[in-house]
């Protein structure tokens, strides 16, 4: 079954005026937070571990286990910090941003169980520059949330004082990185530290700091109103509940959509419910199924299920579920060419591989897809990648950040897995779709 | 005498925001506001003169070299003045899959103008992902979204908002 039996992050979506304080207490709001705030902090962290809560911003990372790594108050003095990552930067994924816009209080509310957890008595919400339109309504909502005396000095009318900032990027892909983030949480240019140490140690103003995405910690209301066993138990292997993921590019209906761990790429693409299959005369040729840095999977791997782990014999990821589909018309090499210059105009330019790299790549992409490429070209760009981040992968590049692998991967999955197309490309001295390299929906009409 | 930076109303703004702003981080960490501050500023003034970033450095305790620093290391940071309408257009995958690129050719020619050309009236530019690729093509006009868009769209922005 893929159809999604109970919703979760997304139940009360348009019901009533949900994103409003009003509307959002009406369909049982806040009373989560207020059943936390009854318990011992570290028992919040226990149920959050033992729900299977993973992280929704790209690496999956276990979120109880991540929040025991902030040391104790009696270890660690310094105040603590939660930073609540709504970058959503990473092409293919638009999810964070529904949130923001249909339940910001489900996310306030996440962000006071956390916080009271953790011992945070404040919270940082970096949204990207981009997002005037949602940023504008997480805004509303922490005013009625200030106002109606939630944050502030008394949380929920209780002794522990927290407050809710948000904060706005302005246009830089990598400050979604978690130390990036934190750099531009402290007003400069987002360059990604160096780890360790760890955010969980030596975080926001060299405080304890856990940073967390906007879905993660929009799970928590859920996980404490059903329970940490309700939430394993839809999730599948070591991933507890639900996924939200954006469906892009060459098929019938477009859209974010919230499945369960089980569902497979291929039901996403062809079920009523979800992508509802692609159109006419054409075929799938290649999705990208985590974000544009996950490596591509052909039309033959599509039975891989959305879940954490499953992804793994594939070598690649499930990411930040950015489900991008690519029809048998489009050009692949195009597509790559769209990818790679991306990550040369995000790269930060502190190391060398990345700096370098990138670009070098986007460069001879661009030559191949121009028709003036030569087969030795297919060699080069293997040798680029590989001086960033090691094919197959294996989860740790050259690097500083991960933007180095992000970049690397696409290309060696492209050239590794669609080798024939490039190869067209060189031979033909052209691009064989000529004037129309995307696909079915790619004309502008 | 050179003009004053801004009006008093402008002053008034400007003193208030970054009042509010130094509010939200700790005491010893004025210079932690430094992009909303310049927000606050490129909101008022379109842009980020140079007399109004000395002014950011000073009420941040921080310097014009960091300011500066900041300024030019995010994309949606003026440091010229643009033109009245900056339109940016994803043209990342998920929107080139869906047109994109004709949508970009397709105002270049009906602003008469080359992306990535600062003109007066237009400054027309390519983005990365906008975060909206299920609902792509994109395009943001001075930050406002604008999704799901074909030509007729095009044209009826192009009557609307870009006049
Ligand atoms: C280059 C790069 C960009 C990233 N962009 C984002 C992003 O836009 N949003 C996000 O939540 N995580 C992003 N991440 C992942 C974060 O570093 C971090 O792992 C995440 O925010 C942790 O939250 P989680 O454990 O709840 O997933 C990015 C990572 C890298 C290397
Ligand atoms: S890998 Fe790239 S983006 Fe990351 S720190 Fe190095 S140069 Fe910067
Ligand atoms: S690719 Fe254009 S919004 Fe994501």
């Amino acid at each position: 079954m893929s159809v999604l039996a109970e919703k979760v992050i997304t139940r009360d979506w348009f019901k009533g005026s949900n994103h409003t304080l009003e509307g959002y207490k009406k369909n049982g709001g806040y009373e989560q937070l207020k059943r936390a705030l009854t318990m011992q902090p570290a028992a919040i962290t226990d149920e959050v571990k033992k729900s299977g809560l993973r992280g929704r911003g790209g690496a999956g990372f276990p979120t109880g286990l991540k929040w025991s790594f902030v040391p104790s108050l009696e270890k660690n003095t310094k105040p603590r910090y939660l930073a609540i990552n709504a970058d959503e930067s990473e092409p293919g994924t638009a999810k964070d941003r529904f949130i923001l816009e249909n339940d910001p209080h489900l996310l306030l509310e996440g962000i006071g169980i956390a916080c009271y957890a953790l011992g945070a008595h404040a919270c940082y919400i970096y949204a990207r520059g981009e997002f005037k339109g949602p940023s504008a309504v997480l805004d509303a909502a922490i005013d009625e949330a200030n106002k109606a005396g939630i944050f502030g000095k008394k949380l929920m009318g209780t002794d522990y004082e927290l407050n809710v900032f948000q904060v706005r990027g302005a246009g830089a892909y990598i400050c979604g990185e978690e130390t990036a983030l934190l750099e531009s949480l402290e007003g400069k240019k987002g360059w990604p530290r160096l780890k360790p140490p760890f955010p969980a140690v030596v975080g926001l103003f060299g405080c304890p700091t856990v940073v967390n995405n906007v879905e993660t910690i929009a799970s928590l209301p859920r996980i404490f109103e059903k329970g940490a066993d309700w939430f394993m138990k839809l999730g599948t292997g070591k991933s507890g509940g639900t996924r939200l993921v954006t469906l892009s590019g060459s098929v019938n209906r477009p859209g974010t959509y919230e499945v369960g761990m089980d569902t497979s790429l291929r039901e996403l693409i062809y079920d009523p419910a979800y992508g509802q299959g692609m159109p006419e005369g054409v075929n799938v040729k290649a999705v990208i199924p985590g974000g544009s840095s996950a490596p591509v999977l052909t039309a033959e791997e599509m039975d891989v299920k959305l879940e954490f782990d499953a992804f793994k014999p594939l070598q690649s990821m499930a990411g930040s579920g950015g489900v991008m589909v690519m029809d048998d018309k489009t050009c692949i090499v195009r597509s790559l060419w769209r990818v790679a210059r991306f990550y040369a105009e995000e790269s930060c330019g502190q190391c060398t591989p990345c700096r370098e790299g990138q670009p070098w790549m986007a460069r001879i992409i661009r030559k191949i897809e121009e028709g003036r490429g030569e087969m030795s070209d297919l060699d080069t760009l293997m040798n680029v990648a590989s001086a960033i981040a090691p094919w197959p992968p294996i989860g740790l590049g050259n690097t500083i950040c991960a933007l180095g692998d992000a970049g690397a991967l696409p290309v060696q999955s492209f050239v590794t897995k669609f080798r024939k197309d490039f190869e067209e490309h060189i031979r033909l001295k052209r691009c064989p779709h000529g004037d129309q390299p995307w696909g079915h929906f790619g004309d502008f009409k | 005498m050179p003009e004053p930076l801004f009006t008093a109303d402008e002053q008034k703004k400007f003193d208030a925001g970054i009042a509010e702003l130094l509010s939200h981080y700790p005491s010893d960490r004025k210079s932690a506001a430094m992009l909303p501050a310049l927000r606050l500023l490129q909101s008022i003034k379109t842009w980020l003169p140079p007399e109004g970033m000395q002014l950011v450095a000073k009420h941040l305790e921080s310097t014009v070299e960091a300011a500066y620093e900041v300024a030019t290391f995010y994309v949606m940071f003026h440091t010229k003045k643009p033109g009245r309408y900056v339109v940016d257009v994803c043209t990342n995958l998920a929107c080139s899959l869906r047109g994109a690129e004709g949508m970009l050719r397709y105002l270049e020619e009906r602003l008469h103008t080359t992306a990535g050309e600062n003109g007066e009236k237009y400054f027309l530019r390519e983005t990365e992902c906008l975060a909206s690729c299920g609902t792509a093509p994109c395009l943001q006009i001075n930050e406002d979204h604008y999704e799901n868009l074909d030509k007729a769209k095009v044209d009826a922005l192009i009557a609307e908002k870009l006049k």
